[in-house]
């Protein structure tokens, strides 16, 4: 039985980074089946968002909650936070060197969904069908962790383990850079086929509505140093691609007058 | 200083046939003297070339100064009075893990080595303090004329093969250790492949040192006759005690014309052992030595795999990890001499320290100027787990002919935030994270043991990085 919480809620969330205050007061609620979308210039705070929610050691919270399905994701370390099914596609995947992707997936398919789920014609199976979507040969499996991978085949590498992973909250870190067109078709068809008509959600951070064409996310949410500024549909993604984010820093500016 | 009363009896009764001992013991006194070294060769009933060697390698020891480089305050806590040199556990060596003392087949039934030999190994020799408790070889190797015997039986029934290459490779006076095993060098290997011969599967010594204080000094030399191959592995452990052992074996090669000979060590000794060992093979004509060097025990090792490159063509690979924890020191490394025309060499040396461990790498490579068209390749990596911790390289090349081409990186790293961030966002706890990382650095090591092999230095790392993290 799902709780009637939503899936993810960040309450009035205030955090920084030794002096820096980053994000000053972030509020999103992701509902079952939801796609969600932030967007915003560099150093706005999406990363931020991102690494808190996954609870890289670094961030300092002020205030606020973050919760998945009712759960205080504050409270539990990055790793139980994964088992509870929160999954970050990195901006920056890290190199393994010696660690095979294979054996990786397996150790990380075995943590995450247990041992039975990294076992067997059942596992094998996902991940050929897996590789075959994302176009990835399967002599990918016997390279190292983002080793010497190029931008593109990092960035397929991480929507693979979201396949494998099955989580119940997908972020995204800007997963649609360094990826040409179709690889952008590629991971999009991933994301909503993870997504759409499941238990789960998606919160995808991207600079560009290329994405977004895609997907079709339910919400937008507007980042402007570190306050969600504007909340809307999927044509909130066209405003912005056709006036820029200096059009809704004004907006939010006069408003603030006013 | 006198060995002990009940060992002088023994050497009495071997005179007169001692078969009756089956399950004596024998343990000599501490200390070391000329005395200690004629009761070890008089034990053995051994040939007078032998124990005319014993003495005059004593004697080099007795004179030859502690090395003045390594870990030289660590070496200088040695106490040689205080090690036992001679310690027999049981009467003979069995073919059959049922007759050999059921405390001893235990221990071994626990290290899995029975299982092993089952499983995917040619032959067995299980040393246990000074002596084999236990060996075996394939029949089928046996009618193919490969002799694999305990060093002392290989003693008494090929002495002339024997005499003919012992201390060939590694003279006794090589260094202060060379010397002392030499002195009192007790079981080892001794193997023969004769011409052509392809031991396919590996064959596998296993040593253990049991009792407080002891000193195990094997002593191995492996011969592959022309284009014959084997791969020799050996693991080690000992009890955790208060007070140190000492391990000094002394491992000499010889692969001649077209041979291949590839020997894998997992070292485990445990962090009251000192293991201050000398191994070298000759390479003749086309041949290959292969060293496979995994470091992970041991108070402080001092090794150094070494391959003179003497035959034309012929080819040297020193592959060697170390991990150093709490007051551990591993001092490895690879010495390589190109002595002759277009031969080859590569180095690859992986070292991990953590917990105010120390790791060195201390390599040498020499091209003669007689020696054209080598090619030498060295890559040093170190992973420092925490600031305690420490790594150093001492690389040495020396080449004398500017045909060779020679190769050299060297780099030193860190496990970052980012990296355990990454591993943790995939379910893996800060534990796993580590030993992820670190038995992707290894690696390049562990892809070339027996499988069962490597799946027990993970193992091995996975229980290193447990409790690290604060």
């Amino acid at each position: 039985m799902e709780s009637e919480e939503p899936l993810l809620k960040i309450v009035n969330l205030h955090a920084g980074i030794e002096d820096t205050k980053i994000l000053k007061g972030i509020n999103i609620e992701i509902g079952a089946g939801e796609i969600h979308a932030i967007m915003g210039r560099n150093g706005s705070g999406k990363t931020t968002t991102a690494n808190i929610i996954m609870g890289h050691p670094d961030f300092d919270i002020e205030k606020g909650a973050v919760s998945l399905n009712g759960v205080d994701l504050l409270e539990l370390e990055t790793w139980e936070r994964a088992k509870m099914g929160v999954f970050l596609s990195f901006q920056y995947p890290q190199a393994v060197p010696g660690l095979q992707v294979g054996n990786f997936l397996k150790k990380s398919v075995a943590s995450i969904r247990g041992e039975d789920a990294a076992k067997g014609a059942n596992f094998r199976g996902i991940l050929k069908s897996s590789m075959k979507e994302l176009n990835m040969p399967s002599s990918f499996l016997s390279r190292y962790v983002n080793d010497g991978f190029s931008g593109g085949e990092k960035k397929r590498f991480e929507i693979l383990q979201m396949m494998l992973l099955q989580p119940k909250l997908a972020i995204l870190d800007e997963t649609d850079s360094g990826l040409d067109i179709d690889g952008i078709k590629t991971v999009a068809t991933g994301i909503n086929s993870a997504i759409r008509g499941t238990s789960s959600g998606a919160l995808i951070i991207t600079h560009y509505s290329r994405i977004l064409d895609h997907v079709k996310p339910d919400k937008i949410h507007v980042l402007i140093d570190g306050k969600i500024v504007a909340t809307g549909d999927a044509s909130l993604a066209t405003d912005l691609e056709e006036h820029g984010y200096d059009w809704l820093e004004e907006k939010v500016a006069a408003e603030g007058e006013k | 200083m006198v060995k002990s009363q009940e060992a002088r009896e023994v050497v009495g009764d071997y005179k007169a046939g001692w078969h009756d001992s089956e399950n004596s013991t024998i343990r000599f006194d501490s200390g070391l003297s000329e005395q200690v070294v004629r009761d070890i060769s008089e034990l053995k009933n051994e040939p007078e070339w032998m124990t005319d060697m014993r003495i005059k390698a004593y004697r080099h020891f007795v004179d030859r100064p502690m090395p003045t480089w390594g870990n030289m305050s660590m070496l200088k806590e040695i106490d040689f009075d205080k090690i036992c040199y001679y310690l027999r556990s049981s009467g003979a060596t069995e073919n059959n893990w049922d007759n050999v003392p059921e405390e001893i087949r235990n221990t071994f039934d626990r290290l899995g080595i029975p299982d092993a030999e089952q499983k995917w190994l040619s032959g067995v020799t299980a040393q246990y303090e000074s002596e084999a408790v236990y060996h075996s070889i394939r029949e089928d190797l046996v009618e193919q004329g490969v002799i694999f015997l305990d060093m002392d039986s290989g003693l008494r029934e090929y002495p002339d093969l024997v005499k003919k290459w012992f201390c060939s490779v590694v003279p006794f006076s090589d260094n202060k250790f060379s010397a002392l095993n030499t002195a009192v060098w007790s079981g080892g290997s001794f193997i023969y492949v004769p011409k052509g011969v392809h031991v396919e599967m590996p064959v596998q010594a296993y040593f253990r040192i049991n009792a407080k204080n002891m000193g195990q000094f094997e002593r191995t030399l492996i011969i592959a006759d022309e284009g014959s191959s084997i791969h020799y592995v050996e693991g080690c452990t000992a009890p955790t005690y208060s007070t140190d052992s000492l391990h000094s074996a002394v491992v000499e090669l010889i692969a001649l014309p077209g041979s291949h000979i590839r020997y894998s060590t997992v070292q485990n000794w445990s962090a009251n052992v000192y293991n201050l060992v000398t191994k070298r093979g000759i390479a003749h004509e086309k041949a290959t030595i292969e060293w496979v060097d995994g470091n992970i025990g041991s108070k402080l090792t001092m090794k150094y795999p070494s391959v003179i490159l003497k035959g034309e063509g012929s080819h040297a690979e020193v592959i060697s990890v170390a991990y150093s924890g709490k007051g551990q020191h591993q001092d490895a490394g690879a010495k390589i001499h190109h002595l002759a025309s277009n031969t080859t060499s590569k180095i690859l040396s992986k070292s991990i320290s953590k917990d105010g461990g120390r790791g060195s790498y201390r390599g040498m490579v020499t091209v003669s100027a007689k020696a054209e068209n080598c090619k030498l390749n060295i890559v040093c990596d170190a992973l420092i787990l925490d600031e305690k911790s420490r790594s150093d390289t001492y690389p040495t090349m020396e080449v004398a002919n500017s045909t060779a081409k020679c190769e050299h990186e060297a780099s030193v790293s860190k496990v970052s935030d980012d990296q355990l961030f990454y591993l943790m966002s995939r379910g893996h706890t800060e534990e796993q994270a580590l030993a992820l990382i670190v038995n992707g650095f290894f690696e390049p090591f562990t892809r070339e043991l027996p499988m069962e092999y490597a799946v027990e230095l993970n193992a091995l790392m996975a229980l290193e990085m447990e409790g690290s993290i604060g």
